[in-house]
């Protein structure tokens, strides 16, 4: 009870954020309400949501998938283009690609799943990077290439064009990333959420008590793709179009370390994991133009200036150190008090 | 006629490059079960180190100092495959998630850090002339650099086989990757044999992206982390853990992938090549010469 108190005080204080006049030092040099900071944290919420949706199938079900880059490449791809071809209105849009991406996401699940660990994870990556390689070559001519879909800026609300509004579109990340939240917490704590872990420690052992443990790992990856196309669909309004970034093998994988950053396996521990990597992967290019770096020999400095090789060590660090992530940290503290020494 | 020799060269050249980065995956999955992510590093490392080579050993003649950048790039993948089994990979023995967890961070570290030192730019390398000109074969010009791929991975293949075949550790690691623990049982120190594994592994990825810098003409960190994922392909398709499967996977999607970028449509090779590893996940989900995964 005292977490669902906690989450919800954290949820209306993120809601009063576009009203905060002041900045954070260090992360935001101007303050909280302006469109660039706000900017940000809607781009770290919407990867929170990502990360949660990442962790029913990772760290619920216990599958290694290395395609949900799909997912979200498919909603923020999806709801452009039927904006642009069709020219339906956003939230029709947004329906209509989340319904492909469940589609989508079954058939291929259902393939993929035929396989277990890591022939699973090297399938579905190739799922995903094909659809990658089909964006950035765009043999059709539909996808952009390289540069991606600009926004077909004429069928979204105006309540979401501009930059005044910047702080609509955070409260729609961030309507989201608790939408995304709830849905993630019932589903976790129903009965074929209770599956879908009793799958992940022992999947041999879910057959013999005469469950069909395909149709719940394909539900499980179903939800988890259908959350995460969302979640590409407000991308989309964010960054103003789709781009190759989100389709990529890359991303998947940040969306990996996002999940075991938190905490695997634990839902406010996922959205923890994605929200820090966001911000990391935003603030830590600002370190490379700091004084401190600027002093160092070309050789440390050159690294330095990469958030991802930061986020890459960082990483190794943790799972040699700390491989519970952050939500592993608390436990800690916890386990010490209740174990009477 | 003479556009299908010089398709088919380039799709065996192309078969070459999986084929060294691919073999290595596959025997290092076989025997330790893990997935090593940071391999595709190892093939960008081996670039670099062989671009290097060409860039800055200037006294030397042009081909002989090809094969001192080959012979450098397979030391510089061995080594770093090495530091990271013997550094990092042996503290999480037994943990096969957390291990694949760590390569991935290791994986992404490591091209930042190429990024960080040489730039995202693709860079040019010096080649010998010989390595731009082309040879008649049958009324075909193929190009030289093509029939050079395809010979050094030849070699690896003949290398690797007889390695495997007729050496006492290519015995342990044909066994250990048959059964693991019977290995062990028997007293034999398969952890020594893990580590020559990566070095084989990183030895070959390393060569893979000197070769890789010759066939693509250039280098740029992202280079092996997007030939990894074809590699992936080539692996489970090849079965996991056969080295002759793996050679055999590799020709079958390199060529697929070539033909149809030429004959059906430009950038569906790719796609086609996704279709073929679901066509073969759903007849054999144990890859063609594989043993069955549990």
């Amino acid at each position: 009870v005292t977490k669902r108190l906690l989450l919800t005080a954290l949820f209306v204080a993120f809601a009063c954020a576009p009203f905060v006049g002041f900045g954070v030092p260090w992360l935001f040099s101007s303050e909280i309400s302006s469109p660039g900071t706000l900017q940000v944290l809607a781009i770290a919420l919407v990867y929170a949501g990502f990360a949660i949706s990442y962790d029913i199938i990772f760290g619920f079900t216990g599958l290694l998938s290395f395609g949900h880059a799909l997912p979200i490449a498919l909603g923020a791809y999806g709801t452009n283009l039927i904006m642009i071809h069709a020219g339906l209105p956003y939230p029709v849009a947004v329906v209509l690609s989340l319904a492909a991406a469940v589609v989508i996401s079954a058939v291929l699940g259902a393939i993929a799943l035929r396989t277990t660990g890591v022939a699973f994870a090297m399938v579905t990556l190739a799922f995903a990077e094909a659809f990658a390689i089909l964006i950035l070559s765009d043999p059709l001519r539909v996808f952009g290439g390289e540069e991606g879909l600009g926004l077909a800026s004429d069928q979204v609300p105006d309540l979401f064009r501009g930059v005044v509004n910047t702080r609509n579109l955070f409260w729609l990340a961030l309507l989201f990333c608790g939408l995304t939240y709830l849905v993630a917490r019932r589903v976790v704590s129903s009965r074929a959420g209770r599956v879908w872990e009793a799958i992940r420690e022992n999947e041999g052992r879910v057959h013999m008590v005469g469950l069909e443990p395909f149709r719940f790992k394909l539900a499980s990856f179903v939800i988890a793709s259908g959350l995460a196309s969302l979640g590409g669909s407000v991308y989309l309004l964010l960054v103003r179009g789709a781009n190759t970034s989100i389709a990529s093998a890359t991303f998947t994988l940040a969306l990996l370390v996002m999940v075991v950053l938190g905490g695997p396996g634990r839902l406010w521990g996922a959205a923890l994991g994605g929200f820090v990597y966001a911000i990391l992967n935003l603030r830590l290019s600002s370190l490379a133009n700091s004084e401190a770096v600027a002093g160092l020999p070309d050789w440390i400095e050159g690294p330095l200036s990469e958030p991802l090789f930061i986020l890459g060590v960082l990483f190794v660090l943790m799972m040699l150190f700390a491989p519970g992530g952050i939500a592993s940290i608390t436990d800690r503290f916890r386990r010490r008090e209740d174990t009477p020494s | 006629m003479s556009s299908l020799i010089l398709n088919t060269a380039s799709g065996l050249g192309l078969a070459g490059l999986y084929f060294l980065l691919a073999s290595g995956l596959s025997l290092i999955f076989g025997l330790m079960n893990v997935l090593n992510l940071a391999h595709g590093a190892f093939f960008a490392i081996g670039g670099y180190a062989g671009w290097l080579v060409m860039d800055r050993l200037d006294g030397v003649p042009l081909g002989l100092r090809f094969v001192i950048a080959v012979l450098a790039a397979a030391s510089a993948g061995a080594a770093v495959a090495v530091a990271v089994e013997r550094g990092l990979i042996k503290k999480l023995y037994g943990l096969h998630v957390e291990q694949i967890l760590l390569t991935i961070g290791l994986g992404t570290a490591l091209v930042a850090l190429l990024g960080g030192w040489f730039s995202y730019d693709p860079r040019l390398m010096n080649q010998p002339p010989w390595f731009g000109q082309t040879t008649d074969f049958m009324g075909a010009n193929i190009p030289n650099n093509r029939l050079l791929v395809l010979a050094v991975a030849v070699l690896a293949l003949v290398g690797l086989l007889s390695f495997l075949r007729r050496t006492r550790h290519g015995l342990i690691i044909r066994a250990g990757v048959e059964n693991p623990g019977m290995v062990r049982a028997l007293g034999v120190d398969v952890d020594r044999s893990f580590t020559i594994v990566f070095a084989i592994g990183g030895m070959l990825a390393g060569m893979g992206g000197s070769l890789a810098t010759v066939y693509f003409n250039g280098i740029s960190p992202g280079l092996g982390t997007s030939q990894l994922i074809f590699a992936f392909i080539v692996v489970v398709i090849g079965g996991l853990g056969s080295v002759t499967g793996t050679a055999f996977a590799a020709t079958v999607v390199a060529l697929t992938q070539v033909y149809v970028n030429n004959y059906v449509g430009t950038g569906l090779g790719s796609i086609s090549v996704v279709v073929l590893l679901a066509v073969v996940l759903l007849v054999r989900p144990q890859g063609l010469l594989g043993k069955r995964v549990v």
